[in-house]
Formats: C-alpha cells, sequence, structure tokens
C-alpha cells in the first residue's frame, strides 16, 4: 500500500459537480437561485408571489422537500413550472440532486428557483451550483440568527427579511440584525419584504431583473 | 442524515480519486473532523459502514477520524480561545465580536492504497 495526501475537503467532488453545472446554466441564460431557510420562512409564499409579480418572466421552481409534494402543487397552481424533488431523507440539495432536478425542467426557463430544504444548517454547506444564494429570515424568527448561524449569512448572495407585516408583533430589531449581518458578509445586499402585503417586493424584484440582465450580457460577449 | 450526506461525498471523493490514481483497493481513510462541525461520529461511523459495503474498493477500508481542535479569534482584544470551552463570548473581555478560526472543517488528510 502506498501513501497518497489528498488534503482535500469531503465535499470537494460537490465543488467540482457544482462549477459544471454553473457554466452550464450561464451559457444557456438561465439564473439559478438556490432559496434557502428555516422551515415556515416564508420561501413558497415569497416564490407565489415573485410568479404573480413578473409576468414576462420565464419563471420554474425545483421543490426540495425530504417527502412531501405540498409546495409544488401551490406554484403549479399559479401557472409555473414546477417539480418535486425528494431528497429520500437528505437534509440538503447538492450539485448532483440539483442538475438531476434541472434536467427536468424546460432549458428555456429564465429564473430557476431551487426552494432547498427547511433548515438553516446543511443547505448553507454544500453548493449547488446556483448562481445567486438567496437567504431568507422570517421576522419570528428573531434578530439573533445570524450569531447562530452564521455560515449560511456568509455563504448567500442576498438576504430577504421576510414577513415585515408582522413586525409590529415581535421584538425583531431590524437596524440590529443588518449590522450583524453585514459584519459576517459585508458585501450581502438586504432586502426587508413582506409577501402578504407587498412591501418592498419591488426592490427585490429590480434586483432579481438586474441579476438575469447581468447574466445574459456575460453570455453575449463570451 | 447530516452524516449520510457527507459519507455519500466522501465516498464519490475516494471513488474518484481511485479512478484517477488507478487504485484497486483503499485501506487506511484518515478524516479530519473539526470539533464543532456538528459531525457525530458514531453516525458518521455506522454510515460510513454501510457505504463501504457499495463501493468496491472501500470494502476492505478502515476510517481513523482525527479532530481539529476550534478555536475562536476575539476581534476585540485581539487573541485566540478554546471554543468548546467559552463559546462565542470571548473569556478575556467578555466581546462577542469573536470568529470561528478553525473547527467546522471535514477534510480528507490521506488514504494508504494500492
Ligand atoms: N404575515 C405573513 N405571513 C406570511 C408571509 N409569508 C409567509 N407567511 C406565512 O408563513 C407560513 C409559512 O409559509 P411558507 O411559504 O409555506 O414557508 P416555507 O416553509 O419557507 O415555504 C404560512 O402560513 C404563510 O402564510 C408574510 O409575508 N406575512
Ligand atoms: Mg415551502
Ligand atoms: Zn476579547
Amino acid at each position: 500500500m502506498r501513501l497518497i495526501t489528498l488534503n482535500a475537503t469531503v465535499t470537494a467532488s460537490n465543488d467540482r459537480d457544482a462549477a459544471a453545472l454553473r457554466e452550464k446554466l450561464v451559457s444557456r441564460g438561465t439564473l439559478l437561485v438556490n432559496v434557502m431557510s428555516a422551515a415556515g420562512s416564508g420561501k413558497t409564499t415569497l416564490l407565489s408571489r415573485l410568479i404573480r409579480d413578473l409576468p414576462d418572466v420565464k419563471i420554474g421552481v425545483m421543490e426540495a422537500d425530504i417527502a412531501s409534494d405540498v409546495d409544488a402543487k401551490t406554484i403549479e397552481a399559479l401557472g409555473a413550472a414546477a417539480i418535486q424533488v425528494h431528497t429520500s431523507g437528505m437534509c440538503h440539495m447538492d450539485a448532483g440532486m440539483t442538475a438531476a432536478a434541472v434536467e427536468a425542467m424546460d432549458p428555456s426557463l429564465r429564473l430557476l428557483f431551487l426552494e432547498n430544504v427547511g433548515n438553516l444548517i446543511c443547505p448553507a454547506e454544500y453548493d449547488t451550483g446556483a448562481g445567486l444564494n438567496l437567504m431568507l429570515l422570517s421576522v419570528p424568527e428573531g434578530d439573533d440568527k445570524p450569531l447562530k448561524y452564521p455560515l449560511m449569512f456568509q455563504k448567500s448572495d442576498a438576504l430577504v427579511v421576510t414577513k415585515t407585516d408582522t413586525l409590529s408583533y415581535f421584538t425583531f430589531d431590524l437596524e440590529k440584525c443588518v449590522e450583524r449581518v453585514k459584519k459576517l458578509n459585508p458585501a450581502i445586499r438586504i432586502f426587508p419584504v413582506s409577501a402578504k402585503t407587498g412591501e418592498g417586493m419591488a426592490a427585490l424584484e429590480a434586483y432579481l431583473r438586474e441579476r438575469l440582465a447581468a447574466l445574459t450580457e456575460g453570455t453575449d460577449h463570451a | 442524515m447530516h452524516e449520510m450526506g457527507i459519507v455519500l461525498h466522501l465516498a464519490k471523493t475516494l471513488d474518484e480519486t481511485a479512478e484517477q490514481e488507478q487504485l484497486t483497493k483503499i485501506g487506511r481513510v484518515v478524516l479530519q473532523v473539526g470539533e464543532v462541525s456538528g459531525i457525530m461520529t458514531d453516525l458518521f461511523t455506522d454510515a460510513w459502514d454501510y457505504f463501504k459495503g457499495r463501493h468496491p474498493v472501500l470494502t476492505e477500508s478502515t476510517l481513523v477520524l482525527e479532530t481539529i481542535p476550534a478555536v475562536t479569534w476575539c476581534d476585540n482584544c485581539k487573541q485566540t480561545y478554546e471554543t468548546v470551552k467559552y463559546g462565542r463570548e470571548c473569556p478575556y473581555c467578555h466581546s462577542g465580536e469573536t470568529w470561528l478560526l478553525q473547527g467546522n472543517e471535514c477534510v480528507i488528510k490521506e488514504i494508504e492504497a494500492e
């Protein structure tokens, strides 16, 4: 037997799969958005709202869930393309599973959302190959979450603070939350929204359009 | 569940290495696991035993786990301390402006193979 020094992170093979998927999607002009949050933070509700607010954009949704298919039915009822991905007990989506799910979607979709499994730990550790990592934190969860789950805040390009219509019922200090998050990730974009009242949705939608345009520009000049 | 995912990726990385290096048999696998990586070693070993039976090059392998101690940096008083002992708050100045320097990783250090 010989000794082989690897010093590779366990997820090295996942990182390679993720890079390959990212490249493929960019060349096809699809922005894959990895949506991460705890269970019940409002992912499905936010995606439903975005589908209604952006009728001119071809949107698809991949709903990852450990077992059920309720979320995919909700999305399909709005007329968007949706599939349910069962993770068979796994607490996160990895790049291989994401690539397989993407295969099942119409390649002409422009904005493809992956609703990741609801938890703040494992999804942050696996690169899915997404072009944009979007994290949700809902007001009822509290403003101390950045202190408890720093990795996800560090890995995300944007944070959507959801359910802002409930701010008056909870002791959630938005300013303090922003300060904590920026300390972990100075480049992160933060969007406080209420998918219920529509407050703040325009800024988030403009950001998504901007990222989509940047992606297409990138391919045109490539 | 978390352990299962990690083992799955570990097995895949080792399969790929075996193909690249044209290995037929992998013996010892040394894995460095951070003290606060959240990996439960018992669950991990169970998951490993299950998966190694399904990967031909791994059937005779043994897993060696090495712990990487968790160390936190205090940005206020500019020194380090043991994370597990003191947590998020700096034991010297009680500041909360602290960052984990190491202890969250999971790295395949080396393997013995032929
Ligand atoms: N008040 C309020 N409730 C919301 C909002 N968004 C979602 N919810 C509620 O939060 C619960 C969980 O939402 P859901 O979208 O299923 O969360 P998911 O598990 O992250 O997909 C549901 O009862 C929603 O009606 C919001 O903006 N305001
Ligand atoms: Mg949902
Ligand atoms: Zn200190």
